[in-house]
């Protein structure tokens, strides 16, 4: 069933940049997740073990 | 055309930042209070209706005035959603919706009345603390609280039927649905991360339970409509979402799939061998591979099962007179499947348990940081706060790393305007246009007081009727309640 479902439309544009270049483009990822990390260190809360220690729930539904 | 009304019930996680001691049950009261003004002081009406009779769907009725005279906690919008204290949480209803990307719409359209909320009630706690709303669905300590589904579903459809066709598309689903948690609870074998925050919470297969032995298929029956047409699909078991998409697709498919069994065109029912255990078995598997034993001897891992749900539904659709919106559906579902046969990286930009897990696995290899570290529990936590500034998927969405389906501008016109193609439309408009006169509402009713000796009730029996096609003409001609209580009980005499 899967290999027909590959077809979708998605797949196509992407894969030709993939197959060029795969090692330059694991770098890349991985550059933009350290970008995305440093933004998201400047909202962090700034003291994790006291936040996660205080978020205590009631039970609900 | 075959329409579906449905909608969401989500539960927020609210606490006080660096008051530790904090009470839960009344900052939600605070805050639903502190919600947008006038609206606040209209009730909640919680006595039952009796079905109505007039061209438009109203029958006129007289009330005792102390009947509305309710202690409890609770706020109609403008948007016809109902804002409350559920438990020990503040909980947004959804208006009835008449689609699922109008469903999606409201849903987001809570958040933002959340935010609001407790953006207002901020003026009374101290400097440097603030509400913290969290749109997830667990502390991880073993409190889970629910962001439930509800879909009216023809009166005449079996319960059995659902059950049978139901309990495996939602443990499979949950591949979609899942909004992702670190580590396990509840007294479930540990893990490092899973796929959906509520999986740990799920004893029964069947059950009118939703805050113990929570049931994968609940039974709890409140059409909030005539109950000899429709019943209310209750459902328990999906995870409140961030994504846009997500809530879509979540909302969606399991719409195509009930609409599927009331029009006879599901095949006989994919039954699970042990829903349980395979509930806790499909949110641990991060390879989506892992197969799932089915009662007729063969196994299928839950992506398999979804491609075959896919299959099913986009042979229903093809014939089916049914909202071009399901066609959306059924691409965004399949283009989830296909992206999601290659891991969750591809679909990052869509479902909240992979956008989070990058987050976790990212700073796990640049901080080097095991599983139980406080700080990816933290991530998780955040990942939820509906704080555009600080919640992390709103990071996401900033930085175009997560897609949308709608405008920040929709999702504010949505907070403050009711949906138009149910009832909702009659009760929201109804508050904007009349708001002194309205004392009471539920889902199925307007209590108005226009000045005689007793408050008339308004029924809306209907979910369909009272839109915006139904209402707006008579709406348009009473300048005051008085003048439309007087057109609506007109057509009786």
């Amino acid at each position: 069933m899967t290999e027909r479902e590959r077809s979708s439309r998605k797949d196509a544009p992407e894969s030709p940049q993939a197959q060029d270049a795969p090692v330059t483009r694991g770098e890349e990822v991985t550059d933009k997740i350290d970008d995305l990390l440093d933004e998201i260190d400047s909202v962090l809360e700034e003291n994790a073990e006291e936040f996660v220690k205080n978020y205590v729930q009631k039970g609900g539904q | 055309m075959h329409t579906r009304v449905l909608g969401t019930e989500v539960e927020y996680g609210i606490t006080i930042t660096k008051d530790p001691s904090f009470n839960p049950v009344t900052a939600s009261a605070i805050i639903v209070n502190a919600y947008g003004g006038g609206s606040g002081r209209i009730r909640w009406s919680y006595d039952e209706e009796s079905p109505g009779r007039d061209a438009r769907g109203f029958t006129l009725g007289e009330v005792p005035i102390d009947e509305t005279d309710s202690g409890l906690v609770n706020a109609v919008l403008d948007n016809g959603a109902r804002l409350y204290v559920d438990h020990a949480h503040p909980e947004y209803s959804s208006p009835e919706c008449a689609d699922p990307l109008e469903a999606t719409l409201y849903d987001k359209a809570g958040e933002v009345v959340m935010h609001r909320a407790a953006g207002a009630a901020a003026p009374i706690l101290d400097e440097g603390q603030r509400f913290a709303l969290h749109k997830n669905n667990s502390d991880g300590k073993g409190n889970s609280y629910g962001a439930h589904e509800n879909y009216l579903v023809d009166r005449s459809v079996n319960f059995g039927d659902i059950v049978h066709h139901l309990t495996a598309f939602l443990i499979s689903r949950q591949i979609l649905t899942g909004s992702g948690k670190v580590g396990a609870e509840h007294g479930r074998g540990s893990t490092s991360y899973q796929i959906a925050q509520r999986a740990d919470f799920f004893e029964e297969e069947i059950g009118l339970e939703t805050t113990l032995k929570r049931p994968i298929i609940n039974t709890r029956d409140e059409p909030h409509a005539d109950p000899a047409r429709y019943r209310r699909l209750h459902v328990i078991f999906g995870d409140a979402n961030m994504s846009e998409v997500q809530t879509f697709v979540k909302l969606g498919t399991t719409s195509l799939m009930l609409m599927a069994l009331e029009e006879g065109a599901l095949d006989e029912p994919i039954r699970v061998a042990a829903p349980v255990p395979a509930v806790t078995a499909v949110s641990r598997d991060l390879s989506l591979q892992r197969p799932i034993r089915l009662k007729d001897g063969t196994s299928a891992s839950a992506l398999e099962l979804q491609w075959r749900y896919l299959d099913t539904a986009e042979r229903y659709a093809a014939a089916a007179d049914i909202s071009p919106v399901y066609k959306q559906v059924l691409n965004e579902w399949r283009d989830l499947l296909t992206d999601l046969e290659q891991g969750y990286q591809g679909v990052t930009d869509r479902l909240d348990w992979a956008a989070k897990l990058q987050i976790l696995e990212g700073y796990r290899r640049r901080d080097k940081l095991e599983w139980t570290d406080a700080k990816l529990r933290l991530l998780d936590l955040q990942f939820h706060d509906i704080d555009p500034n600080r919640g992390l998927y709103h990071r996401l969405v900033r930085s175009g790393r997560m897609r949308r389906l709608f405008t920040a501008d929709e999702i504010e016109y949505a907070v403050e305007h009711p949906p138009e193609s149910t009832r909702a439309w009659f009760r929201g408009e109804s508050l904007r246009r009349y708001r002194d006169a309205v004392v009471a509402a539920n889902w199925d009713s307007l209590v108005f007081d226009v000045g005689s000796s007793s408050l008339i009730r308004v029924p809306m029996m209907d979910p369909l009727r009272g839109t915006r096609d139904l209402v707006e003409d008579v709406l348009d001609e009473s300048p005051d309640a008085a003048t439309l209580i007087k057109k609506l009980g007109g057509d009786d005499d």
